[in-house]
């Protein structure tokens, strides 16, 4: 017994967690196993893992680029659209794959996945409250007119019921919303409400005020138009950049039968303010702007955003590419502390060798700026060793071996 | 409520578990990797999660990180004065 509790042990400095996990827990359950069967099969998990590990000096960094390069050359060129989600474009593929390893400021589609806390997730109306709290709405998203005349200081604003009940605001919100604002006054004893082919709108007149349009300029329509486009831009409620909000079902299959809960995913991001709502479960929620996440949630965050986020692209592509790559290329991407892409301004331009700058982009430019700075060739990496026709410094190539020719023994 | 939202951070998934060494684990680890300690993967000191553990520039942060190949890998970052958050 001692024996085996002793190459366990021994095991367990080498191996790493999971498999050291699942080879006692496989252990455990074999019991047509001697003993002395068993602490064979840990010594021979032992070789194998060791035999399985990346020898020093091997050349990783151009293998995860093969191994990302070649499934990539397989990958759709253009953009598809999402075909779950209705009205929602999700940048998909290459363009996406891009966008990420080449660490864009922002991504074309920013898109944030909001997760609820339980009490707000199990409940739709609840999520949908949530939802209609957080989208982004202007006075442009109720109104359906604006009434306006030159020479006229009045306005009037003709709001569609319907779609203040759609987006959750109310007459009161909308008084107060432009009334608080530098843009006018709304005359109160006159909002009326009319009623045209069954549908509702209210007529809420307004007097623009001195600050947003001169006396003169009132007969200038390009000048009231400007005026008119500040009062539809004016802010209602909502957070800023979360453009549109959708509520997605989902149904679990759990030990007390089906759970359904819902969950929002958002055109635009917006994290650090959302993740301050009391109704958001902090823990989940995510977007997938990359700069965004290093910035709110640290720079290990934006290396598991990484991972996550090609493996995502590529699996939905059908590619199957082991995630050693992919943390190697988060690593690397990662390593400074900020997001650097991979690329001429970041991974590859900061390399020491000129040589190996020159040959990814850009080449004249790259060994012009070298010769001027007077850099040094030094040979070290791969790209350099093969240009100048050395043999690189990988694997058995990494040592050097030098005779000591004046030594005596 | 500045300080229970860096808290909130650091329980987010996304967020593997940071830990600033003390000086003489610091020592110990430079000496085991046979390293300096600029040869190490940096931090900013304004990254949101060092903030939120006061780490200074010249501290090294152990992060936990959940592996989906290992189950469990230790990483070290060395922090840095400059970068902003």
């Amino acid at each position: 017994m001692a024996s085996l509790k002793r190459e366990l042990r021994e095991a367990k400095k080498v191996l790493p967690p999971s498999v050291y996990e699942e080879l006692e827990a496989k252990l455990a359950k074999a019991e047509d196993l001697s003993e002395e069967e068993k602490v064979w099969v840990v010594r021979e998990a032992v070789k194998i893992y060791l035999s399985a590990m990346v020898q020093p000096g091997e050349a990783v960094g151009t293998v995860a680029a093969q191994s990302i390069g070649e499934p990539g050359t397989q990958m759709t060129l253009r953009t598809f659209h999402y075909a779950g989600i209705r009205e929602f474009d999700v940048t998909l593929g290459l363009p996406r794959l891009i966008e990420i390893v080449d660490a864009k400021r922002e991504p074309s589609i920013p898109i944030m996945y909001i997760y609820l806390k339980d009490e707000y997730a199990r409940d739709e109306a609840k999520a949908k409250e949530v939802a209609r709290k957080i989208e982004y709405t202007t006075l442009e998203k109720v109104l359906d007119n604006i009434e306006w005349s030159l020479g006229d200081r009045r306005i009037v604003l003709r709001l569609s019921a319907e779609f203040m009940e759609d987006k959750g605001v109310d007459l009161d919100l909308v008084k107060d919303a432009i009334n608080s604002s530098k843009l006018g006054e709304v005359v109160e004893d006159e909002i009326q409400e009319v009623e045209e082919d069954g549908q509702k709108f209210y007529l809420v007149p307004v007097v623009l005020s001195e600050k947003l349009i001169a006396d003169e300029d009132l007969y200038k329509t390009s000048e009231i138009h400007r005026a008119l486009e500040k009062v539809k831009k004016l802010y209602l409620k909502g957070i800023k950049k979360i453009n549109k909000v959708m509520v997605k079902e989902v149904e679990e299959e759990t030990g007390e039968g089906k759970v359904k809960w819902y969950y929002l995913i958002t055109e635009g991001s917006n994290l650090e303010e959302v993740l301050k709502l009391p109704e958001v479960d902090h823990r989940r929620t995510i977007s997938n702007d990359i700069h965004e996440i290093a910035r709110v949630l640290g720079i290990e965050a934006a290396r598991e955003a990484i991972i996550r986020e090609i493996k995502n692209v590529l699996e939905n592509s059908g590619l199957d590419v082991d995630v050693r790559h992919l943390m190697l290329v988060a690593d690397m991407m990662t390593w400074t502390g900020a997001v650097r892409q991979i690329g001429r301004m970041g991974v590859v331009g900061e390399k020491q060798s000129p040589l190996a700058r020159a040959a990814f982009e850009v080449t004249v430019k790259q060994l012009y700026e070298a010769a001027v700075r007077g850099e040094e060739e030094t040979f070290h990496g791969v790209i350099e060793s093969i240009i100048a026709g050395l043999p690189p410094r990988v694997g058995t190539g990494s040592v050097l071996l030098r005779i000591e020719a004046a030594r005596k023994r | 409520m500045a300080r229970t939202r860096r808290a909130k951070i650091l329980e987010h998934e996304y967020v593997p578990e940071h830990r600033v060494l003390s000086m003489e684990e610091a020592v110990e680890l430079l000496r085991r990797l046979g390293v300096k300690p600029w040869q190490l993967p940096k931090i900013s000191v304004n990254d949101p999660v060092a903030k939120a553990l006061r780490a200074k520039p010249g501290d090294i942060i152990e992060i936990v990180r959940r592996s989906p190949t290992g189950g469990r890998a230790v990483y070290y970052r060395f922090v840095t004065a400059y970068g902003k958050a």
